[in-house]
């Protein structure tokens, strides 16, 4: 077998385990759009907000440290003690659900009814609020985030894949760890979607609000629900990419990574987020691999757009989603 | 009282559909352009003209070409940032290669530039709507600025892969390059925001802005009563665009002298153009000129407050900003969605009637 | 009553109705599997009024979106003036001169009622983009020829004290009335009328049935409507289509409908023993 090939193959792999990450934060958007008609730009500043809230809990620092200090001149920034991952990861989503409410009481409860896309920039507006409270309660630098889960070359992979082709893989602990996570998370999602009470509520509140509210569910209850399950899932997205790459601003652009992938699988679908997140998890990967030193690199910055883009024009409603039937 | 429209009776059409139909309104944008014009120049220094008046007037036609898109035609665009880096690079790569011709006709032509390269972008919406529109100009930001810092021959091979404006002069006073005079500059970005404004109000009161709003409120009841949606879309994305493009064009030249793409021209920059016309008002080329002045002036004066007579850190008043400017444009979207023009318009209301409100 | 032959007759009311401006020729819409028009032909004279009824879901809306162009239908075609239409996008069929209102009424929310009636004049705004820049000249003539058109419309629509008014503040009433002036601005050879009476009281019927008949009057506009009060119908119509499931099952004049016996049962129901 030629090495370009086995490189592809490498290359493949690794392709794979992005886009279920990305087919992971894509998912946040869809539960949001599905039951409120919101497309949540902010879902990716919820990953970097809760990865920080984790951060911070677990190294027991002081929220608002530097405004405090600098606005009276103390010297704050750590309780001294230090919380085990699991309690902190209890106590993040604590604080997600409770932003969850917020969210819900304070911005879109007065927006019900407004246009989609009054709706969308608001999660703008959002997101640089998010972002900025985030750098004020945590401050801005870079932390490491290590909850325990493995990281480092797999040994296994890179001996067999050594033995089958003379080439070892090198394949990160970390990203089989997410895959599988991502995996179980994503079926957990559809199971809760389809099979339970809460579920099929949120699925009628998607489909009709007035009919939900006719039959007696909580639009309020809904959607405060509905941000917490996206608090949740941001959350697991920052954990696994605040350990992979550190806790820090560029982690919020990961929302810009799966907005391709919901053009590419339809807003409504959660199968098409999980295709969609594959497809252009592989199809970046490899187009950098084969195109990207030709045309001087990093196209993976626009890759997965110009593809949705051109997928669009061709078929407007993404893989999934639904033939859209226009009427007067 | 002060502020009436009664006795004002217009006797023709054309007087009755003119830029400001009430008197009052006349005499104070004479005056605004008296000042703007013959005062301002003579007073001004650098540092006012760095802080304050470049980046309001060159963020203004920004503001009020995205407005025309978004506001009038309703086609959002988060692709600002990347058509604002094509007017600059299409100017700097004018400017080095036609040093002769005078700059003046190099930012309009920059903005011809961004204007075909606007419409190539805009095509898909012809198919795709709402929020699917608005992803897909993603596409064109992050296109864009790839393009801008990858090929070697936009940035004439440079060793740092930054521009620079060479100095050019226009009548023979320098309005590039490091020795410009701060009332020079001032004129010259004035003059094109002048042209521009004037250019948009004329499009957007006759025929032409109403084609773009009748897409905006109703698109496919606006194709059955005979609006050509491709020329009407078509028309915005290009009339958008050659605005976003001379104000790239003048942000790079006049103002910054030497960019670096990824800083200046990034995914922010098109959500600040955005939250511009947010803040001021949607539909509106004065809310746009709000919009910017706002946006303009908040992060100096946070700056002013908090790091002059607070003492906090640079970075954390940074911070603070991002946390005002989202928490504004949530309650703007809540109490206001039509903005400061809006709010201008209740107070001139209010105040038609003073002191006698019923 | 005249036989349908293609020359000009004089009602009794003494309007001239002309030959056949446009013809419906086996007309079948399909939505998937669902049939909503099955073979229907008709035709519609120069001046007359001509009413196409039904029961809901007969399929009179999608008959008038056939008409202007919205759907394509999958047989049959459709004459205009003589000639068959080519597949045409519904913009290039207003600009043949096909204007029409809306069962939910479709007005520019965001715009004045005078900028809404004047987007129905973009027919006769030929202005290109660069002259309306520039505005003094060419565009600004062109727009205070266009408003006088317009004005002469509000005037007798009797609508000038809402002029400058947002649509979105209208009442449901007023409304209407402004989605017709912005028909009428276009000066339609063909008026469509999608139910224009639709959710009104009587009073504000009385006002509308009295506009449709002073446009006919006094515009010699030809015009098609839909509507779903019988007696409206039958009062303001020179001849009538009825519809029933996506089929044509009576095409007349109002005293030859009205004692169709297909008719009858599709609006009274029919005994079935």
């Amino acid at each position: 077998m030629s090495d370009q090939l086995v490189f592809a193959m490498e290359v493949f792999l690794n392709g794979l385990m992005a886009g279920v990450l990305y087919a992971l934060v894509a998912l946040g958007f869809v539960l949001i759009y599905k039951a409120s008609g919101i497309f949540n730009y902010a879902q990716g500043v919820m990953a970097l907000f809760s990865a920080l809230t984790l951060v911070g809990i677990m190294e027991g620092q002081v929220p608002f440290a530097h405004v405090i200090n600098a606005t009276f001149g103390t010297d704050l920034h750590h309780f001294g003690w230090h919380v085990p991952g699991f309690v902190a990861i209890l106590l993040t989503m604590a604080v997600m659900v409770l932003l969850a409410i917020c969210v819900q009481k304070f911005v879109f409860r007065h927006l019900v009814g407004q246009e989609p896309i009054i709706l969308f920039m608001a999660t703008i507006g959002l997101a640089y609020f998010l972002e900025g409270v985030g750098d004020l309660m945590w401050g801005s630098e870079i932390k490491k985030l290590d909850v325990g889960l493995p990281q480092g070359i797999n040994l296994m992979i890179d001996e067999t894949t050594f033995g089958w082709f003379g080439y070892g893989f090198f394949i990160d602990n970390l990203d089989i760890v997410a895959t599988i996570i991502a995996a179980l998370l994503v079926t957990a999602l559809v199971i809760f979607s389809q099979y339970t009470k809460q579920g099929r509520a949120m699925r009628a509140v998607a489909d009709d609000h007035q009919a939900a509210l006719s039959v007696g569910i909580s639009l309020n209850f809904i959607w405060v629900m509905v941000w917490s399950v996206a608090g949740f899932v941001a959350l697991v997205a920052g954990i696994m990419w605040g350990t992979k790459s550190g806790v820090q601003f560029s982690l919020s652009l990961i929302a810009l990574k799966a907005l391709p992938v919901l053009m590419l699988g339809g807003f409504t679908s959660i199968p098409g987020a999980i295709v969609g997140g594959l497809i252009i998890g592989v199809g970046e990967k490899l187009f950098e691999f084969a195109i990207g030193p030709m045309v001087g690199g990093a196209t993976e910055n626009w890759f997965a757009y110009v593809l949705a883009l051109i997928f669009l024009v061709f078929r407007p409603q993404g893989l999934f989603g639904e033939k859209i039937i226009e009427r007067v | 009282m002060f502020y009436r429209e009664a006795g004002d009776f217009k006797t023709t059409y054309a007087a009755d559909s003119q830029t400001f139909p009430i008197k009052f309104d006349r005499f104070r944008y004479y005056a605004v352009s008296f000042v703007a014009f013959l005062i301002i120049p003579f007073v001004i220094n650098d540092y006012w003209v760095n802080a304050i008046f470049l980046p309001f007037l060159i963020y203004s036609i920004a503001a009020i070409g995205l407005n025309i898109l978004v506001g009038y035609c309703g086609q959002v665009s988060l692709g600002t940032g990347g058509f604002m880096a094509v007017g600059a690079y299409g100017c700097y790569k004018l400017m080095t290669a036609f040093p002769e011709v005078s700059i003046f006709f190099h930012v309009l032509l920059a903005g011809g530039i961004t204007s075909i390269v606007c419409v190539l972008f805009g095509l898909p919406s012809l198919r795709i709507k709402g929020f699917y529109l608005a992803v897909a100009t993603l596409a064109a930001q992050f296109f864009l600025v790839w393009l801008f810092n990858r090929v070697p021959w936009f940035y004439n091979y440079s060793a740092s892969g930054q521009i620079n404006a060479p100095e050019r002069t226009v009548f023979g006073i320098e309005v590039t390059g490091p020795n410009t005079e701060a009332w020079a500059t001032y004129l010259f970005c004035l003059v094109f925001l002048t042209i521009c404004a004037l250019i948009a109000r004329n499009l957007t009161r006759g025929t032409q802005g109403r084609t773009w709003m009748a897409i905006r409120d109703m698109d496919i009841a606006a194709e059955i009563i005979g609006v050509n949606p491709l020329k009407a879309k078509i028309s915005a994305f290009a009339v958008s665009g050659f605005f976003v493009g001379v104000s790239g064009a003048l942000f790079f030249s006049v103002y910054l002298g030497a960019v670096e793409v990824g800083e200046v021209f990034g995914i922010n920059k098109s959500f600040l153009v955005l939250f511009m016309i947010i803040i001021g008002g949607l539909g509106s080329i004065f809310g746009s000129f709000a919009g910017a002045a706002f946006l303009v002036l908040l992060p100096v004066l946070l700056k002013n407050v908090l790091v002059g007579m607070l003492g906090w850190p640079t970075d954390l008043a940074a911070h603070l900003e991002f946390l005002i400017i989202g928490g504004l444009i949530i309650t703007f979207l809540i109490a206001e969605p039509h903005g400061l023009a809006q709010l201008w318009r209740v107070a001139k209301e209010k105040l038609r009637l003073w002191p006698f409100p019923h | 009553m005249n036989d349908m032959t293609h020359d000009s007759y004089t009602t009794e009311d003494g309007r001239t109705i002309g030959g056949v401006v446009m013809e419906m020729k086996n007309i079948t819409l399909r939505f998937g599997g669902v049939v909503a028009i099955e073979n229907i032909s008709f035709d519609i004279r120069e001046g007359e009024i001509r009413a196409i009824i039904g029961p809901n879901g007969a399929g009179k809306s999608s008959m008038l979106n056939v008409i202007s162009g919205f759907y394509v239908p999958q047989e049959g075609d459709v004459f205009y003036k003589g000639q068959k239409r080519p597949p045409m996008r519904p913009y290039q069929v207003a600009q043949q001169g096909i204007a029409r209102t809306f069962q939910n009424i479709a007005l520019f929310e965001g715009m004045s009622v005078l900028d809404n009636v004047m987007t129905g004049r973009l027919r006769q705004m030929k202005s290109g983009l660069l002259a309306q820049a520039l505005w003094k000249g060419k565009a600004e003539a062109e727009e205070v020829a266009n408003r006088e058109a317009v004005e002469r419309i509000i005037d007798f629509l009797e609508i000038q004290h809402i002029r400058k008014t947002p649509v979105s503040r209208l009442p449901y009433g007023l409304k209407k009335r402004v989605e017709l002036a912005r028909a009428l601005a276009a000066e339609p050879s063909i008026l469509l009328l999608d139910e224009p009476m639709a959710g009104m009281n009587v009073e504000e019927k009385e006002d509308m049935s009295r506009f449709i008949l002073d446009v006919n009057d006094e515009f010699g506009t030809t015009i098609a409507l839909i509507e779903h009060d019988m007696g409206v119908v039958m009062d303001l119509s020179d001849r009538v289509v009825v519809m029933d499931y996506g089929k044509k099952i009576g095409d007349g004049t109002p005293d030859e409908v009205r004692n169709n016996q297909a008719v009858i049962d599709a609006y009274l129901g029919v005994a079935h023993d």
